[in-house]
């Protein structure tokens, strides 16, 4: 297949994924924004801030681990961790909330708005305007909210505006609607740091260049700490997808890595179940891009299900699609069940507590690394950590009585 | 000419601004939507915009966003606007205007909707997240290709370059977002706004329509002297869902829409 730099065209389409589906009022400022982020992210000062950012501020690169113990349970594949969760704030998110308004600095823009699923897109963005003193207004779904209340709590201190959101199913999908009626409003002084690899061109490929980071450094360490040139299955979970392109896009042009994209099975296989695209998913288009959607048969958006915040999202990004479409990533799907049972593994035999989204990669790792052997690598992105998620385990474990430590797992 | 380029034709003869109304389609309910219509065309509209609720309306502001969560609860679907105004549209006797979003279309096929749309008696349309670019290759042709007019919006946002594209994209008239900002109600017009508007109709052929924000009598005399058309929403909306159980709805609607017709020259 094509590298991914040629990306998407110049229309912003990913064979004929993506796009410019926005209101008149966005357009221009829209155009703006990707001449500004051609010009910007090329050029040498730009990237050296970012970098040192990067590595002073947010604590880049973040480590890949062997889970030594893990694996030796499994009893398969080694299995390396690539710790994001390790990174300022606690997930992934923060490479491209610096990046992004490093980037609205440069455009003058004093203003930043951001959308939050689980809470980490937001407290990434809240932090990164604390740091660059640009003013900030996170939408948040109640629903969320509720589920991720301690998130909330840390925007607030790092003096962002939380903005509920009570409309539609008070979720991720409602918190973006809100936001693009914010910026649509405001957007003379404001920027819009999308959160994933979702709406309008330049998004899609500016986010997942923001986070190239994770698989170049992975594909680094691999080659460092397990003298590979690449891992034998890469696993990352996808919401919109943004941790899972930035591990891919180190691995797509090496047809010996097998990519696994996992999604949100939640509670069962009926439309508003869960928040798998792929299984239950068609052509549409929702927040500025053409793309896998979870939709009713007249078009109207379908309600999701996940246990997680950050993956109960009804579209997933336009690239993703077209990766699916040709056969280069395999997209899976892992229960609300199955999730909190790696959640709970994980914690027990390693001492890390993951994030509910990363539960899902772990949960399809878990089961793929079992039927491996010693000499395969199994590389699984930890794009977070699981402290906003204890409530929601705890709530989880009482609701759904544990029999044994490890019960169903294998 | 189209239908509705008739109608812009005749207020430009009768040195008049199009009255141009729009509804939710399907709220509260279908039945009831056919007797505002009529109320509509009985108030004076001279054009109706006629709105697919969608799940989710991002240039929509909180009144037609709970209008549209309201007719999907009902039931609506783009079927049922189709059948409505099949039923509607020769009795009316005034063009009408879907007024969408893009993904309810996808949904349908482009070339279904259209061959359908055009059935139906629907005269152009509007999709509020296609902009020119995303509509040049299969939209505007599908559409062509029945008679159905493409009418795209500009905001005080667009460039020249920008311009020019919608203007060549559209046929039928032009719809003007009088602000940057979502639908809804202001209660003060953007003092720049007539100037905006002068300042356009004079590059474009087509008839200019501004929207968005205007909901009272004296806002749409103040915009009546600078554009072709001047729609009105939210106001209507509002109006539609304080007096959902009032069996004198369509009378109100009827004699709002004639306060805001009169001072349009009608």
């Amino acid at each position: 297949m094509a590298k991914t730099e040629t990306l998407p065209d110049a229309a912003g389409y990913f064979g004929s994924y993506g796009g410019r589906y926005i209101p008149e009022t966005l357009m221009a400022p829209v155009e703006a924004l990707a001449r500004a982020y051609d010009k910007h992210s090329r050029r040498r000062a730009f990237k050296k801030r970012l970098a040192m950012l990067l590595r002073d501020f947010a604590g880049r690169p973040t480590p890949l681990y062997l889970a030594e113990r893990l694996s030796d349970q499994l009893g398969g594949a080694r299995i390396y961790l690539k710790r994001e969760d390790l990174l300022h704030t606690g997930a992934h998110k923060l490479n491209n909330a610096l990046g992004q308004a490093l980037l609205a600095v440069e455009m003058g823009k004093g203003r930043v708005i951001a959308e939050t699923g689980a809470g980490q897109h937001g407290v990434a963005t809240a932090t990164a305007a604390a740091l660059l003193g640009l003013d900030c207004v996170v939408y948040m779904g109640e629903e969320d909210m509720r589920r991720q209340r301690p998130n909330v709590y840390r925007m607030q201190l790092l003096g962002a505006q939380v903005e509920p959101v009570a409309t539609g199913s008070r979720t991720l999908k409602d918190a973006i609607n809100e936001a693009l009626r914010d910026w649509v409003t405001k957007v003379d002084s404001t920027h819009y740091i999308l959160g994933s690899v979702l709406g309008p061109d330049p998004f899609p490929r500016m986010v997942r260049d923001f986070h190239r980071v994770i698989g170049v450094e992975a594909k680094r360490q691999l080659k460092k700490q397990a003298k590979r040139s690449g891992p034998d299955l890469a696993v990352a979970c996808v919401g919109g997808g943004s941790n899972s392109i930035g591990l891919f896009s180190a691995f797509l042009d090496d047809a010996s890595v097998r990519l696994i994209g996992v999604e949100a099975g939640g509670r069962g296989e009926a439309l508003g179940d869960h928040a798998a695209r792929f299984a239950g998913g068609s052509l549409g288009v929702l927040h500025g891009t053409k793309t896998m959607l979870l939709q009713d048969g007249g078009g109207q958006v379908a309600p999701t299900h996940s246990i997680s915040a950050g993956l109960d999202y009804p579209a997933v990004g336009p690239e993703h699609a077209l990766l699916a479409e040709r056969g280069r990533v395999e997209y899976t799907r892992v229960s609300d069940r199955e999730a909190v049972e790696a959640f709970h593994r994980l914690c027990e035999t390693e001492g890390i507590l993951p994030a509910l989204e990363s539960s899902h990669a772990l949960a399809e790792a878990f089961k793929r690394a079992a039927r491996l052997s010693p000499k395969h690598v199994v590389l699984v992105n930890l794009s977070g950590r699981g402290d906003k998620d204890v409530e929601s385990v705890q709530g989880w474990d009482a609701a759904h009585p544990r029999v044994g430590s490890q019960e169903g797992v294998q | 000419m189209s239908a509705i380029g008739e109608v812009f034709a005749r207020c430009k003869a009768e040195k008049r601004t199009a009255f141009i109304p729009f509804l939710v389609a399907g709220h509260p309910d279908l039945e009831t939507t056919g007797k505002l219509l009529d109320a509509l065309v009985a108030g004076g509209a001279d054009l109706i915009e006629l709105g697919m609720p969608f799940s989710d309306p991002v240039a929509d502001g909180p009144v037609i966003q709970a209008a549209a969560q309201r007719a999907l609860d009902a039931g609506m679907t783009m079927s049922k606007l189709l059948e409505l105004v099949a039923t509607k549209r020769d009795a009316l006797g005034v063009p009408i205007v879907l007024f969408t979003y893009f993904n309810p279309i996808l949904a349908r096929g482009l070339e279904r909707f259209a061959e359908q749309a055009a059935a139906s008696g629907i005269d152009g349309v509007l999709c509020v997240d296609l902009p020119p670019e995303e509509g040049e290759r299969e939209w505007i042709p599908a559409l062509q290709a029945r008679g159905l007019d493409a009418i795209f919006l500009l905001a005080p946002t667009s460039t020249k370059e920008r311009i020019k594209k919608a203007s060549a994209a559209s046929s039928g008239f032009l719809y003007y977002v009088s602000r940057r900002g979502v639908t809804g109600e202001q209660s003060l017009l953007d003092p720049e706004l007539s100037k905006r508007v002068k300042r356009l109709r004079r590059k474009l052929d087509l008839p200019v329509a501004v929207g968005f924000g205007i909901s009272t009598p004296e806002q749409a005399a103040a915009v009546a002297k600078v554009a072709d058309g001047v729609v009105v929403g939210s106001a209507l909306v509002r109006t539609i869902e304080e007096n959902l159980d009032d069996p004198r709805l369509a009378e109100r609607i009827e004699i709002q829409a004639r306060e805001l017709a009169a001072p349009l020259g009608r």
